[in-house]
């Protein structure tokens, strides 16, 4: 039986989809477009190609706590990639490893071709790779378009005596990631509240802002850790949309934590399941949905309740 | 013209250079003349001395978020500077001497911040202690930076620009308004652009700060680097300008409480709360005593006016921490629109 979300998530394409493109893109920004929609899967394109993101046997433990035991992962480019797990599964601990966050103890990751016991975070901008995090991590006493032009600053190569007296290249950097910046907050839908301080905001829209800073720096690797955490059902099918135009409009390749099964089987090209930090699935939404061990670990009588409320929003609307 | 809406966002805004214009007009051009040789000596000289302080310190403790304690002796790093700058280098300008200083006082202020890249809050501010008795103690100890003075005690060169002597307290009132002036200008360009952001996200939250690719040790440098060149800069003023002698303990631990509590009264992370908190810092002594003598007559002696003085300054900080955390500038800010308002509503 196809969950009733689909129908859903269809909705969100036609909603946001037209208006998103209607607007011209920026010739700054890559223009790749994968498919529409959730049956067919971007891997397909890319499948030939070497994976963007691969992870080989990462163990990880805390004490004698085991968070990540042999974990293999491969993300194709342009690819959304969930991880789902129960609470405790290791989820963000494999999303800390990958953008360097946590040392593995054995294992190492592989971001396009090179090779990384741990991933430099401090250089993590450098290679393309953007992330959000869990428990939402903005600066409150910068407004919403000064978070989202920091996640530029990691480009800027004027020093601060240029900046103090706005001579040649610091001008053209400030005007450069304020117009970028605007971009990504009118592509997200922000753009009305740009000069709001962040603390100010409700929850849901800062968890937007935080998607706009990773965005602004059009990574090839978006990390989202649990984006749709704590936001009504509304909320959430609106951030898939969103995470979906993204990785339309910039080819970014995205690996996101999510709970909400029914969200997450509409929007990834494939799921990795995880339970008790090894990896028990690895497949498109469709196999996920049908795999025993995956019923068992997890899906099992969640997948009734998901189901339903899905079914509830869906025809709410 | 009558708002159409009586919305608070309809409030007619100024131009952000409206005020600061007007009042350095004010104070270039109207307080030279009506101003008493008091009001230079005992309130405006230690006002803008103590206001640059602050400013200094807001950049680091209030933007970049690392707590210092060490103002006073970066303040007196600035002034040893200055005076031996002028001293031993034949021709060097007034100016050039403070700016040296200042730079000095910034290298000083990069050696005591290196603990910042391992350290936070409580335990940088105890770090940043050393640099206070490490600095007042090297002072004392070599003779060498008081030109060998038997009592520590020196007089500070006269103030002169381009042979241009600034010896009366309105001459130094004007030196000290014009550096002042620059050097906070300056200061507000700099938390504005993107240095100034990157401060804030490193206070805010500096694993995201990282990840985005913020260089957040090279960051906080910087932030001690510009604070202390700030602060030495005050401290010439101070010392220079104010005081006219050069002493070590004139810039005890006391001094940098006292910077500290100018931008907690003031407002953390805003220029102008340096400038809000330096006022009530110089005028409220003034204004206990004088209440005082009113009240008490000859019973309120220097005593007990200290005591008193450190009594509701306590207070007053206390209430500030609890009620205000975001200082005299947030009251002022509330009260101006509150007022604005009612007069649109009339």
């Amino acid at each position: 039986m196809p969950l009733p979300s689909y129908a859903l998530g269809v909705m969100d394409a036609s909603v946001y989809a037209p208006e998103v493109f209607a607007r011209g893109l920026p010739s700054t920004l890559r223009q790749e477009q994968q498919p529409q929609g959730s049956g067919e899967p971007a891997g397909s394109v890319a499948a030939a190609a070497a994976p963007l993101l691969s992870l080989q046997g990462i163990g990880l433990s805390f004490g004698g706590v085991v968070a990540l035991a042999d974990i293999d992962l491969s993300v194709q480019s342009g690819e959304i990639r969930a991880i789902i797990g129960p609470n405790g599964a290791g989820k963000s601990s494999l999303i800390n490893v990958i953008s360097g966050v946590y040392r593995p103890d054995r294992g190492h990751v592989e971001l396009d071709g090179a090779v990384y016991a741990q991933v430099p975070t401090q250089r993590l901008a450098h290679l393309g790779v953007a992330r959000t995090f869990q428990n939402l991590a903005l600066f409150k006493g910068l407004s919403v378009l000064d978070n989202v032009a920091s996640g530029l600053a990691y480009k800027v190569r004027s020093n601060f005596a240029g900046q103090v007296l706005g001579i040649g290249l610091s001008r053209d950097e400030q005007r450069d990631s304020l117009s970028r910046a605007e971009q990504i907050l009118q592509f997200l839908h922000l753009t009305a509240i740009r000069d709001r301080l962040v603390g100010t905001l409700p929850y849901g829209l800062q968890k937007r802002v935080e998607l706009a800073r990773a965005l602004v720096a059009e990574p090839r690797l978006l990390l989202l850790d649990e984006p749709m955490a704590g936001m009504t059902a509304s909320e959430k099918s609106e951030m898939a949309a969103f995470v979906r135009a993204a990785r339309d409009r910039f080819a970014t390749t995205v690996v996101l934590i999510e709970h909400d099964v029914g969200v997450v089987m509409d929007l990834s090209d494939r799921i990795a399941v995880l339970d008790y930090g090894r990896k028990i699935a690895d497949a498109t939404p469709d196999e996920v949905r049908n795999d025993q061990r995956v019923i068992d670990a997890y899906l099992g009588g969640a997948s009734d309740n998901e189901g339903t409320s899905s079914n509830e929003e869906g025809a709410g609307i | 013209m009558t708002a159409i809406s009586s919305d608070f966002s309809s409030v007619p805004v100024l131009p952000k250079w409206i005020v600061p214009v007007l009042l350095l007009a004010f104070a270039y051009g109207v307080v030279p003349l009506i101003g008493s040789s008091y009001l230079f000596e005992a309130i405006l000289l230690p006002f803008l001395a103590l206001s640059l302080a602050g400013v200094g310190l807001n950049i680091l403790t209030g933007y970049a978020g690392q707590v210092s304690l060490g103002s006073a002796a970066f303040m007196a790093a600035g002034a040893f500077a200055a005076y031996n700058f002028n001293l031993r280098v034949e021709g060097l300008p007034l100016i050039g001497s403070i700016f040296l200083a200042g730079i000095v006082a910034a290298a000083i202020g990069i050696v005591f911040g290196l603990p910042s890249l391992r350290l936070k809050g409580f335990y940088l501010a105890v770090s940043t202690l050393a640099a206070q008795f490490f600095v007042q103690w090297a002072l004392t100890k070599f003779s060498w930076f008081s030109n060998n003075s038997a009592s520590g005690v020196i007089d500070a060169p006269r103030l002169s620009i381009s042979g241009y002597a600034l010896d009366g307290a309105i001459g130094r009132y004007l030196f000290a308004l014009t550096i002042v002036t620059v050097l906070t200008f300056l200061a507000y360009r700099l938390v504005t652009s993107q240095t100034g952001r990157n401060f804030i996200a490193i206070r805010d939250n500096e694993t995201a700060a990282r990840i985005i690719g913020i260089p957040v040790l090279k960051t906080k440098l910087l932030a001690f680097a510009i604070s202390s060149f700030i602060i030495g800069v005050a401290g010439v003023i101070w010392a220079f300008a104010y005081l006219r002698t050069v002493e070590p303990d004139g810039f005890d631990l006391d001094r940098s409480f006292q910077i500290l509590f100018i931008i907690i009264i003031g407002g953390l992370a805003s220029i102008r709360g340096a400038f809000f908190g330096a006022a009530l810092i110089v005028v409220f002594p003034l204004g206990l005593s004088r209440l005082g003598g009113f009240l008490l007559g000859d019973l309120f002696d220097s005593g007990v006016l200290d005591m008193s003085q450190r009594i509701v300054l306590g207070a007053l900080i206390i209430l500030f921490l609890i009620l205000e955390p975001d200082g005299l500038v947030a009251l002022w800010d509330r009260i101006r629109r509150r007022l604005l308002f009612a007069w649109q509503s009339t």
